[in-house]
């Protein structure tokens, strides 16, 4: 283990109220959304049954959470220690995304009271793909909260906990959980057949979808570590991240290879430069895979901060327009359907995202999860 | 009337003691019970002795219900009458007439006392004392009250006879009333099989359960047979997937009407009907009115057929949580809305701009620590 230690300092600053302000605003939708329903804060309806608390909040959070998945397999997996240093940032990220997502789909499932069917054993569909991703998503969240008890338990006795001896079940758990239902969330625009356009509808899309995921998880971590050593004033890792930095190009040509093969497979590339928006989307999305492939290509590229958090981003956009277009941009459920995101439900979905951040500041001060040196001053 | 009696021995059934087995069998299943039930089944049915005598009367109707017995084939309404059951008066069936008929049922009303199934179709008019409805000179209401003391039980069939059907559509010049309500309190066994016309095979397997055990079949508070009428025609509707995925007919023609979208939005009655239309259909060739293209208009229900309009959307039922729970519903959606595009655009460009910064401080951090 690494000797990691809590950043310190004050947990109220500028950037906590400001996340914490747009929190408080997304509860008074949620209370609204409890007592009212969904249709009182939501545009989401018949035809599109799923809107941008699935698509971002479960569908692109627990890809960007998929830090702790990655590393794990990197470290874990084909015994990388080198990497130790960035596992537990990685796993806290992965648990937050994780657990709203959970949270999200409580939100989301229009009968949230009848939740708990979903755990009876005597229900259970063998057949749905969807049921796969909530069974799976729900242990994942547990055993993600188990892997990082030692961060708990080693703050609060100060030695190293007796949950280690059991964490190989854990982490190999936690490796193939996601491999599952990653690559599920994929599956299940698979389903929606001829409602999604032909640039994102395929047969590979539990592939893609699956390579995608490692690739953000790689990206995030990267982005995290870069945001972290910039909010909390500490050393870059760039070293470290450096050698991390060259497993990216590499998923990214199998990404693209798959993805451009498979479409010109099937004959669809036309599709791209219709000039509507779909087209438009499609070409977006790929610039911004083949941006950071061609950044990250260059060594002297992969040394530098700026340009791996740059790449960082691009990718991170990059994976996330590409959920938002096999789930929203591309579906069309049929004439007469119309979906944008309504004020309420955005906000729904930026509390979200601000819980994430704020619980993640909270959690970073006060328990031993980054690796130590330097002082923190936020 | 002896002649007549030793006519019905007379006529040859026509069907192979395999063939009877395999209907007895199939009713059996039909009506939920185990296939080794079917013997059983038979053998109520063939034992002469026990074949129950059935009284059929007939008030304010249109015979339809009697029409849609003579389309069922398994059994035939032949083998019904001639094997199963000894129908000693119906109207439309007799073979002998007028004063003959009267007094044969008359006679057999006697000897079968307390034994005899009566059958009712059609209303029963009580306004002016009934007389808007008499057989051979005497009201119908006074018959029923006659005759039903001494019935073993009381099928009403058809929406006339159990909740009034057409006959008692506003303003209900008649009177007319349903048997159970003319029967009331005075403690006779009523089964009512509603339908305009009903399936045929609602009353078969209601009148074979009866021959078989020696009792009525499971009846619901609305003294419907469970078996028959337990659900809504809704739930078992071959277009309900459609239903669920907000897919319908908005007007005859259109192309979700020919795409056997959800008839729904027409009118469909089928989300507050309890019946079997759906899984049991008619005439033996599976065709029912909502797979012809047309809504179910809730012939069997009381409130609801000849009472809410043919195009009023139903009340859905069971799908409406309790008041108390938080609503589900959306219907369209709603599109952007200037508001929530602009969020959605300060948001996008905030998360853009603090991206560009980050990227810009990253560099002269890196610079500094150089």
């Amino acid at each position: 283990m690494s000797e990691a230690k809590p950043v310190g300092g004050k947990v109220f600053t500028g950037p906590f109220l400001f996340f914490l302000i747009i929190t408080l605003i997304g509860i008074y939708f949620l209370s609204k959304r409890f007592i009212f329903g969904i249709g009182a804060v939501t545009n989401m309806n018949d035809g599109f049954p799923w809107g941008i608390w699935i698509t971002y909040d479960v569908v692109v959070g627990t890809a960007f959470a998929c830090g702790g998945y990655s590393m794990a397999l990197l470290v874990y997996a084909f015994n990388n220690g080198e990497y130790h240093p960035l596992v537990r940032p990685a796993l806290l990220a992965s648990m937050f995304g994780y657990t709203l997502a959970g949270v999200s789909v409580f939100i989301d499932i229009g009968r949230y009271w009848q939740i708990y069917n979903v755990f009876l054993p005597w229900y259970t569909n063998f057949n749905s793909v969807l049921l796969e991703v909530a069974l799976c998503i729900a242990v994942y969240i547990g055993v993600l909260w188990i892997e990082f008890s030692p961060t708990f338990l080693e703050a609060k006795s100060g030695t190293k906990s007796k949950v280690n001896k059991l964490m190989i079940f854990f982490i190999a758990l936690g490796i193939l959980l996601p491999t599952m239902h990653q690559s599920s969330l994929g599956s299940l625009m698979i389903l929606a057949g001829n409602k999604l356009s032909p640039l994102w509808w395929t047969p590979m899309l539990p592939l893609t979808f699956l390579i995608s995921a490692i690739t953000m998880g790689y990206t995030v971590v990267i982005f995290e570590s870069t945001i972290s050593s910039l909010g909390f004033k500490r050393p870059f890792e760039t070293n470290i991240l450096t050698k991390l930095s060259l497993v990216i190009p590499i998923l990214l040509v199998i990404f693209l290879v798959i993805r451009f093969g498979d479409i010109l497979m099937r004959g669809q590339l036309g599709l791209a430069f219709n000039g509507d928006l779909q087209g438009n989307m499609f070409l977006l999305e790929n610039i911004l895979h083949i941006l950071p492939l061609v950044i990250l290509a260059s060594a002297t590229n992969r040394k530098s901060a700026k340009m791996l958090f740059l790449s960082a981003c691009f990718l991170m956009l990059g994976g996330l327009l590409f959920r938002f277009n096999t789930y929203l941009i591309g579906f069309n459920p049929g004439e007469g359907f119309h979906y944008f995101p309504a004020i309420g439900e955005q906000f729904i979905t930026y509390t979200i995202i601000s819980a994430e951040i704020l619980l993640y500041m909270i959690f970073v001060k006060k328990l031993p999860v980054l690796s130590g040196h330097g002082q923190a001053k936020v | 009337m002896k002649c007549r009696e030793s006519d019905f021995e007379n006529i040859p059934s026509g069907v192979s003691r395999r063939d009877f087995l395999k209907v007895c069998t199939a009713t059996a299943v039909y009506m939920g019970l185990p296939a080794s039930f079917g013997p059983k089944i038979a053998e109520a049915a063939t034992a002469a002795k026990k074949r129950p005598p059935v009284i059929w009367l007939s008030g304010q109707e249109c015979t339809g219900c009697t029409e849609t017995l003579l389309r069922t084939s398994h059994p035939t309404l032949e083998h019904l009458i001639l094997d199963l059951i000894a129908l000693d008066y119906a109207e439309t069936l007799n073979t002998g007439a007028g004063h003959q008929a009267e007094e044969y049922r008359a006679k057999s009303i006697e000897e079968n006392k307390g034994k005899f199934i009566l059958v009712c179709e059609g209303s029963i008019p009580v306004k002016d004392g009934g007389i808007y409805c008499k057989i051979a000179g005497k009201p119908v209401l006074e018959i029923l009250q006659e005759t039903a003391p001494k019935a073993a039980a009381v099928i009403a069939i058809g929406s006339c006879a159990t909740w009034g059907g057409v006959p008692s559509a506003g303003p209900n010049p008649t009177g007319a009333t349903p048997v159970y309500k003319i029967l009331e309190g005075t403690g006779i066994p009523v089964i009512n099989i509603p339908g305009c016309p009903p399936n045929g095979y609602n009353f078969l397997s209601t009148v074979l359960y009866y021959v078989t055990f020696g009792k009525l079949p499971e009846l619901d508070d609305k003294l419907r047979p469970k078996f028959a009428y337990g659900r809504l025609i809704h739930e078992n509707c071959e277009r309900r997937p459609h239903f669920d995925a907000g897919r319908f007919a908005e007007q005859f023609g259109d192309e979700g009407h020919r795409n056997g979208f959800c008839l729904y939005k027409l009118g469909c009655k089928g989300p507050e009907t309890y019946n079997n239309c759906s899984t049991l259909r008619f005439n033996d060739m599976g065709t029912w009115p909502v797979n012809t293209g047309h809504p179910c208009f809730g012939c069997s229900e009381e409130g609801v057929g000849f009472t809410v309009p043919l195009h009023t959307p139903a009340n859905v039922k069971n799908i409406t949580p309790a008041a108390g729970l938080t609503p589900i519903n959306v219907d369209h959606g709603g599109g952007m809305s200037t508001g929530a595009v602009a969020l959605a655009a300060v948001v996008a460009g905030a998360a853009l701009g603090a991206g560009a910064v980050a990227v810009k401080k990253v560099g002269q951090e890196e610079k500094k620590q150089d």
